[in-house]
C-alpha cells in the first residue's frame, strides 16, 4: 500500500479538505465561520488552492466561474453563510454548470458557535440543488467523490450538509485511489444556459425540475442510501451523525440510512415503512424528512417537537424511540467564554461603558461583550447587522436618545457586509448623524486568525492586495474618519463624535493578543521573500 | 469478538490542550489497531471557556458522542472543571483530576508551578493525566511515546515524555 492510501485518523473536514485534493479540485473558496473553516485551510496545507474571500456570496460567485470553466470548485461556509449566497445558490441551479460545483453548508444544531440553529436542509428544497449528508469523518471523504460525480453527470451543483460533530469528530479515513478530472478548462459559450433573462429562465426552471424528478428515480436505487435489517417490529429512517447515534441505541432496530437527502427517495422510503410494523423517523433540527414523508402519503412518526432543539445524542434518540417526553435535566454549567486577558476590544468596551450608549453589534469576539463585566452590547443580529440596525435606531428614536446610538463592528465582519452599510450611512444619513466604531484587530480572531481583505495577507498568510479602511471609507463619502489605538485618543474622539450630528467611524486598531506573534511572523516572512 | 467500548471525557479550559490530550489518546488507540471515535465543539468556547473532548475506541464505535453517565474515564485538567463534569462517569468509572497532582492545602492550578517537587506544569499537566491514564489502558508505552512525539513539536519531546512517565507512577490502585 502506499503511504497515499494508508488509513489515517482525521477529522470531517479534513477528510472534506483530503478529498478535494485527491479530486484535483481546482480552487477551494469560502468565508470563515464555524464548524467549517478547517476545511479550506487544511486543503491549502495538502497543498490544494484554497482563498477566502469577502463573503459567501462572493466565494459561491466565484465558485460558480470556476465550475462554468468546466473546472471543479469547492465553496464552504457555515449555515448562515448560506443565506448570504442564496442570491447565486438559487440562479446557478437553473443554469446548471459544466464543471464540478460542491457547497458544503456546516450547520450548527445546538448552536455551539452561532446566533441561530437553522436548518439548511430547507434550502436544498426551496432552491432544487441535490444535498448529501455524511454521518462520520470516513464518508466526508467518500461523499465528496460521490458530489463531484453527482455534479458533473447532472451538470447540476450539490448541496453538501455537513454539521457540527461531522466536521469536528475525528474518526478513521481510508482514502482512495486520486481521481483529478481529466479535460483541461474551457469556456463554451452558451448564454441560452448561462445568460438569466427571463425567456432563458423560464424553460432553465422546466429543465432543472426535470432534472431533479430524473435524480430523485436514479436515488430510488442509489448505493448511497443503506439499509441496515434488523428486527421488523422496529423501522428507523434517519441520515447523517444521527444516523450513528441510532445504530447504538437501537442496534436491533431496522434503519434505513439516508445518504442523498434531496430528492428522497420516496419509493425506498415506502417500501422500507411497509416493511416494519413501526416507522420512526429520526433527524436533528426540523421536521424535514418526516413532513415529506407524511405528505408522500407513506405513514411514518417523527420525533416530539422537543427534540428539536439541540443536537441530538445516543440517550435522545432512545428517550425519541421510547416516546419518552419528560423534561430534560441540563448538563452542569461550565465557565462560559470571556474577552481573552489582554484583548483590545476590553479597553474598548471599558472605553464605550462610560458614554452610556446604545450599542449596536455585531458578530465575532467582540459579542462576548454582552455577557460580565461588560455587559455592553445592545443588539446582535447577523453579519454586518450593526451598521443597518444602529442606523434604523438613529432613525426612529427622539433625537436626544438617538444621540446615544453607536455601531460597533469588527475588521473581517465589516469587510464581509460592513461596507454596504457605510453607502447606506451616507446616502440616508440619520438626522443626527451616526457613529461606527470599528474594531480592527487585524485577524478575524473568533474564528481561528484567519486573514481577511484587510490583513493584505492570503488565506496562506503570503502578501497580497490589501485594502485599507480609512481610505475607502473616506472615498465612500464619510467627512470624519479617525484610526486611534490608545485609550485616551479614543475616548476623546467618541465623546466628541458622539456631540455633533455627523457621520464618524472610528477604527480602533489594536491587533488581537492571540494573533500578535504568528503576524509578527508572516509579515517578516513576506518582508524577507520581497528583499 | 469484544465489542466493548472504551468511552473517556477529557476536560478543562479553553487554551489548556483539552484537545491536544484528545488528540494524543485517540491516535494511540489508533495505532493499536481500534476503532475510533473522537467529538468536541470548538468555537466559542476558545475564549477560555469549558470545553470537552469524547473519545471512544474499540472494535467497532459508531456515535462520536460519550453517552451520559457511561464514561469509564473523566480526566479534568482544572480544578475548577471538577463539578461540572463529573455526571459524565459511570458509577464504576475513574476520575482522574489534575488537583491530585496539586500538594496539601493547595487548589489553584498555578499552584502547579511553584511545586519544585514534581515535573508538572500548568502547560504539560494534561500529558501528566495521559500518564495516569496509560495505566488503566492496555496500549504499549511505544504507541503512547509515538503519539506524544506525533502532537508536539520536537522541543517539548523530553519534557513530556519525562512529564507522561511521572504520571504513570501517581496512578493509583
Amino acid at each position: 500500500m502506499t503511504k497515499d492510501l494508508e488509513p489515517r485518523l482525521m477529522s470531517g473536514n479534513q477528510a472534506v479538505a483530503l478529498a478535494a485534493l485527491h479530486l484535483g479540485v481546482s480552487l477551494g473558496v469560502g468565508y470563515p465561520g464555524t464548524p467549517s473553516t478547517e476545511i479550506l485551510e487544511n486543503f491549502s496545507l495538502f497543498g490544494g488552492l484554497a482563498q477566502w474571500s469577502p463573503n459567501e456570496k462572493v466565494a459561491l460567485e466565484v465558485g460558480i466561474g470556476v465550475a462554468y470553466s468546466g473546472a471543479r470548485a469547492l465553496v464552504t461556509m457555515k449555515h448562515v453563510g448560506v443565506n448570504v449566497a442564496a442570491d447565486p445558490l438559487f440562479t446557478v441551479a437553473y443554469t446548471g454548470v459544466p464543471g464540478g460545483l460542491v457547497l458544503i453548508s456546516a450547520d450548527d444544531p445546538g448552536m455551539g458557535s452561532s446566533q441561530n440553529e437553522q436548518d439548511n436542509r430547507r434550502y436544498a428544497v426551496a432552491a432544487g440543488v441535490m444535498m448529501l449528508e455524511p454521518a462520520d469523518a470516513q464518508e466526508s471523504y467518500d461523499f465528496l467523490f460521490e458530489a463531484f460525480r453527482l455534479s458533473e453527470e447532472w451538470k447540476l451543483p450539490v448541496l453538501f450538509r455537513m454539521t457540527t460533530r461531522v466536521c469536528h469528530s475525528r474518526g478513521i479515513v481510508r482514502p482512495r485511489t486520486a481521481s483529478p478530472q481529466e479535460e483541461a478548462p474551457a469556456f463554451v459559450r452558451d448564454p441560452r444556459t448561462y445568460v438569466m433573462i427571463p425567456g432563458y429562465a423560464r424553460p432553465a426552471h422546466k429543465r432543472l425540475r426535470q432534472k431533479l424528478n430524473d435524480i430523485q428515480q436514479w436515488n430510488e436505487s442509489s448505493a448511497l442510501n443503506e439499509i441496515h435489517e434488523g428486527d421488523s417490529s422496529l423501522g428507523i429512517i434517519t441520515a447523517g451523525v444521527t444516523y450513528l447515534h441510532t445504530r447504538e441505541a437501537a442496534p436491533e432496530a431496522s434503519v434505513l440510512k439516508l445518504g442523498m437527502t434531496y430528492p428522497l427517495p420516496l419509493e425506498t422510503i415506502r417500501k422500507f415503512a411497509a416493511s416494519v410494523d413501526r416507522c420512526l423517523v429520526i433527524e436533528e433540527n426540523d421536521p424535514y424528512m418526516v413532513d415529506a414523508i407524511l405528505a408522500a402519503g407513506i405513514p411514518c412518526e417523527g420525533k416530539e417537537e422537543m427534540y428539536r432543539f439541540g443536537e441530538l445524542n445516543i440517550a435522545r434518540v432512545k428517550h425519541i424511540i421510547d416516546g419518552d417526553h419528560g423534561d430534560e435535566a441540563p448538563p452542569p454549567p461550565g465557565k462560559p467564554p470571556e474577552l481573552c486577558k489582554g484583548c483590545p476590544h476590553r479597553m474598548a468596551f471599558a472605553v464605550m461603558n462610560k458614554f452610556n450608549c446604545i450599542i449596536a453589534g455585531d458578530i465575532g469576539c467582540y459579542t462576548l461583550s454582552v455577557l460580565p463585566p461588560f455587559e455592553s452590547l445592545d443588539t446582535c443580529v447577523c453579519m454586518g447587522a450593526s451598521v443597518g440596525v444602529g442606523l434604523g435606531l438613529r432613525h426612529a428614536l427622539p433625537d436626544e436618545e438617538a444621540r446615544r446610538v453607536i455601531s460597533v463592528i469588527g475588521d473581517s465582519t465589516f469587510v464581509h457586509s460592513g461596507l454596504t452599510g457605510i453607502v447606506e450611512m451616507v446616502y440616508n444619513p440619520p438626522k443626527t448623524g451616526h457613529v461606527l466604531v470599528i474594531l480592527d484587530n487585524g485577524t478575524t480572531a473568533m474564528t481561528g486568525m484567519q486573514e481577511h481583505p484587510g490583513t493584505g495577507r492570503a488565506l496562506d498568510h503570503e502578501q497580497t492586495g490589501k485594502l485599507v479602511f480609512e481610505n475607502v471609507i473616506r472615498a465612500m463619502g464619510v467627512p470624519n474618519v479617525h484610526v486611534v489605538s490608545r485609550p485616551q485618543d479614543f475616548e476623546a474622539l467618541l465623546r466628541e463624535s458622539l456631540e455633533k450630528d455627523e457621520l464618524s467611524v472610528i477604527i480602533l486598531r489594536k491587533v488581537c493578543i492571540l494573533a500578535e506573534p504568528k503576524l509578527a511572523r508572516y509579515e517578516a516572512a513576506n518582508k524577507t521573500t520581497k528583499d | 469478538m469484544d465489542t466493548r467500548i472504551t468511552n473517556v471525557v477529557i476536560a478543562g479550559l479553553g487554551g489548556q490542550g483539552v484537545i491536544r490530550a484528545a488528540n494524543i489518546l485517540a491516535e494511540t488507540a489508533f495505532r493499536a489497531g481500534l476503532d475510533v471515535k473522537q467529538g468536541e465543539i470548538h468555537g466559542m468556547s476558545q475564549r477560555g471557556g469549558s470545553v470537552t473532548s469524547d473519545i471512544r475506541f474499540g472494535a467497532k464505535v459508531h456515535s462520536p458522542m460519550v453517552p451520559t453517565g457511561e464514561a469509564d474515564f473523566v480526566l479534568v485538567m482544572h480544578p475548577s472543571q471538577e463539578a461540572n463534569n463529573s455526571h459524565h462517569l459511570k458509577k464504576e468509572g475513574i476520575f482522574i483530576s489534575v488537583s491530585g497532582f496539586l500538594g496539601e492545602g493547595k487548589s489553584k492550578i498555578s499552584d502547579l508551578d511553584a511545586d519544585e517537587s514534581n515535573p508538572v506544569t500548568e502547560r504539560n499537566c494534561n500529558i501528566a493525566l495521559l500518564g495516569i491514564l496509560s495505566e488503566y489502558l492496555p496500549f504499549d508505552d511505544a504507541l503512547w511515546e509515538a503519539s506524544i512525539r506525533g502532537n508536539l513539536p520536537a522541543r517539548f519531546h523530553d519534557d513530556n515524555l519525562e512529564v507522561f512517565a511521572y504520571g504513570k507512577t501517581r496512578a493509583a490502585f
